[in-house]
């Protein structure tokens, strides 16, 4: 994108904690991308699970120790990583485009267009997030698809409502008049120019929501309704080690918390520091 | 024949108020390569003839009656596709604040081969750079090959309304509609805008609307000028016939508005009052409240006097 120029990116860099975010962020992400080079087990291969290695607590031959199946909880976290992350990416890259071309659209023409779509926001933001998705994977079962597109469901609402608001005031400006004298169509101004100067706060919104959708995901998980447990996501496994956490077997659950915790807080520091640098009123 | 021939227009807007009648009858001709100037305060509507002309009247405004006839074709029937085919190409715009009519994240290469592009499919985009360059260069932009990668906020008012007019002028336009072309950059270089743009429309062979409400700008270019007042035209005619022989008594007032070089008078003239609300509009006149010789005639709105090529809604001129 243009508007990232230089001057964007090294503000960003002033920022320590953000940086420090970017860099926990990046490794957590290469770690996601490439887990059989990281990990000396797969968690997912039944045949390299021995029950004799249950519950070992952690530093014994098990960096982090295993669960009850004898799953390496270390090997198990970066997978799980990964499909937190997958869901969290997709499911925020889908609500965008989503809600930002409804958005869009819903702002530059107004009148029953936006009223309609507006107004299932409306409805659907009367409800907790977490009850609709608990509504739409309750009904459809679990599985990632699945619940990528419920999240996409609940989030879309944030970025359409964003964008609506933004174009509702650009498109007031002399430009896109302008645009309209110069000929141009509907769809071409919005898309093309009232479009490229809405990006900066569905950016930082995105951003934000990346964790968000994360959290929303680990949460199902939690509640036995997101991936299914061949498939252990991050919150699927803090559920599963939480069954145990009073039996002392503790590290089952608290190091994939742990990571969880730490995804989010890296992704919410970047987060934070793009909000500052895209809003021209926080500058000094 | 004219180019455009504006024949009793009437854009209303219909507001919860009531009818707010912007331009109220309006009557007027373009020939070709002329400059006509549309002067009058705030409000009067000069703004609201222009974009009714490119048709780019929003809800809840609408033009209600009248004909706009340009090339012989009535532009008022057309669907909206019909006009997008019209706008920035045989007719285009230049609005009033440079800072704001060009898009801020985008290139100012990247806008003007778009102008260019979006009308005509088939031109390439080397073709289109090299056009721009060379309409830019015709703008008086110093170093136009080098700006057309820069964004607006690099530019100073100026040089971006250079970069508007230039947009405009990018397809041949017959006809250019300025509104308010000067009234946001420094007096410096209003005369050079004026100028360039008295000069382009004479080398492009296309005609000039030139809204405004100074009308020391439309004695100096304009061939002929409309005086509008509350949405109707008062008086229409040649500049010399406005200028240095006013008729009716708000064009007269107007020319009084203006300072005198070699006069020693301490405060300047100005019209008594302000002009009527379009929601409540008086009986008759609407200039009768503000003007000297009214009296019971003027309770009845004037009818057209025509005097040669002028054209004056007054009584009181005979």
């Amino acid at each position: 994108m243009k508007f990232l120029n230089n001057e964007l990116v090294s503000e960003f860099f002033e920022d320590k904690l953000a940086v420090a975010g970017l860099v926990i962020f990046v490794i957590l992400s290469l770690l996601a991308l490439f887990p059989s080079y990281v990990t000396y087990q797969n968690p997912y291969d039944l045949t390299q699970l021995y029950l004799e290695n249950s519950f070992r607590p952690p530093g014994s031959d098990f960096f982090l120790g295993t669960d009850e199946q004898g799953r390496d909880i270390y090997s198990a976290m970066i997978y799980g990583l990964r499909i937190s992350l997958y869901v969290g990416l997709a499911s925020t890259i889908l609500s965008v485009i989503i809600g930002y071309t409804l958005g869009l659209i819903s702002g530059y023409y107004g009148g029953w267009v936006d009223t309609i779509i507006m107004r299932i926001a409306d409805i659907q933001l009367s409800f907790p997030a977490i009850l609709i998705a608990l509504i739409i994977m309750a009904l459809w079962g679990e599985g990632v698809g699945k619940i990528i597109i419920a999240i996409t469901i609940v989030n879309w609402v944030y970025y359409a409502r964003t964008a609506r608001g933004v174009v509702l005031s650009e498109k007031e400006k002399d430009y896109a008049q302008s645009a309209k004298a110069l000929g141009m169509g509907n769809l071409s101004i919005i898309f093309k120019e009232i479009m490229p100067n809405t990006t900066a706060p569905i950016i930082v919104i995105a951003t934000v929501r990346i964790a968000n959708a994360i959290i929303l995901e680990a949460t199902l998980s939690f509640l036995g309704l997101g991936v299914p447990i061949t498939e252990p996501s991050l919150g699927s496994l803090i559920s599963n080690g939480y069954q145990v956490l009073f039996s002392g077997y503790w590290w089952a659950s608290v190091f994939p918390g742990m990571l969880l915790m730490v995804l989010i807080i890296s992704i919410n520091l970047i987060g934070d520091r793009m909000r500052d640098i895209m809003n021209p009123r926080l500058k000094r | 024949m004219a180019l455009l021939e504006v024949n009793d227009l009437k854009t209303h807007f219909f507001t919860k108020k009531g009818i707010v009648k912007s331009v109220d009858g309006i009557s007027f001709q373009i020939e070709k390569g002329e400059i006509l100037g549309i002067v009058g305060e705030s409000g009067a509507g000069k703004s609201i003839t222009g974009f009714s002309i490119l048709r780019l009247i929003d809800d809840p405004g609408r033009i209600v009656e009248g004909e706009i006839i340009f090339d012989g074709e009535d532009l008022v029937p057309k669907s909206e596709e019909e006009m997008q085919t019209i706008r920035g190409n045989k007719i285009s715009m230049v609005f009033q604040d440079p800072q704001t009519s060009l898009n801020p994240v985008i290139t100012i290469g990247d806008q003007l081969i778009e102008a260019i592009v979006y009308h005509n499919r088939n031109v390439s985009k080397k073709e289109a750079f090299e056009r721009c360059v060379a309409i830019l260069e015709k703008v008086g932009l110093p170093a136009a090959r080098k700006r057309m990668g820069s964004y607006p906020h690099q530019l100073s008012g100026g040089m971006k309304q250079r970069v508007v007019i230039a947009m405009a002028l990018l397809n041949d336009p017959r006809l250019l509609i300025a509104d308010e072309p000067t009234t946001a950059l420094d007096v410096t270089i209003q005369a050079q805008i004026l100028y360039l743009m008295k000069k382009l429309s004479q080398d492009f062979g296309s005609s000039l609307i030139l809204i405004t409400h100074d009308i020391a700008v439309v004695s100096q270019l304009c061939d002929r000028i409309a005086v509008m007042y509350a949405g109707r035209i008062v008086e229409y005619g040649t500049k010399e016939e406005i200028i240095f022989d006013p008729k009716h008594p708000y064009t007269r007032g107007l020319i009084a508005c203006l300072p005198k070089l070699n006069d020693d008078t301490d405060r300047l003239y100005q019209i008594p009052g302000i002009m009527p609300s379009l929601l409540n509009l008086p009986e008759g006149c609407y200039f009768k409240d503000r003007c000297e010789l009214a009296d019971e005639t003027c309770d009845v709105y004037p009818e057209k006097q025509v005097f040669g090529e002028r054209v004056v809604f007054c009584h009181k001129v005979t």
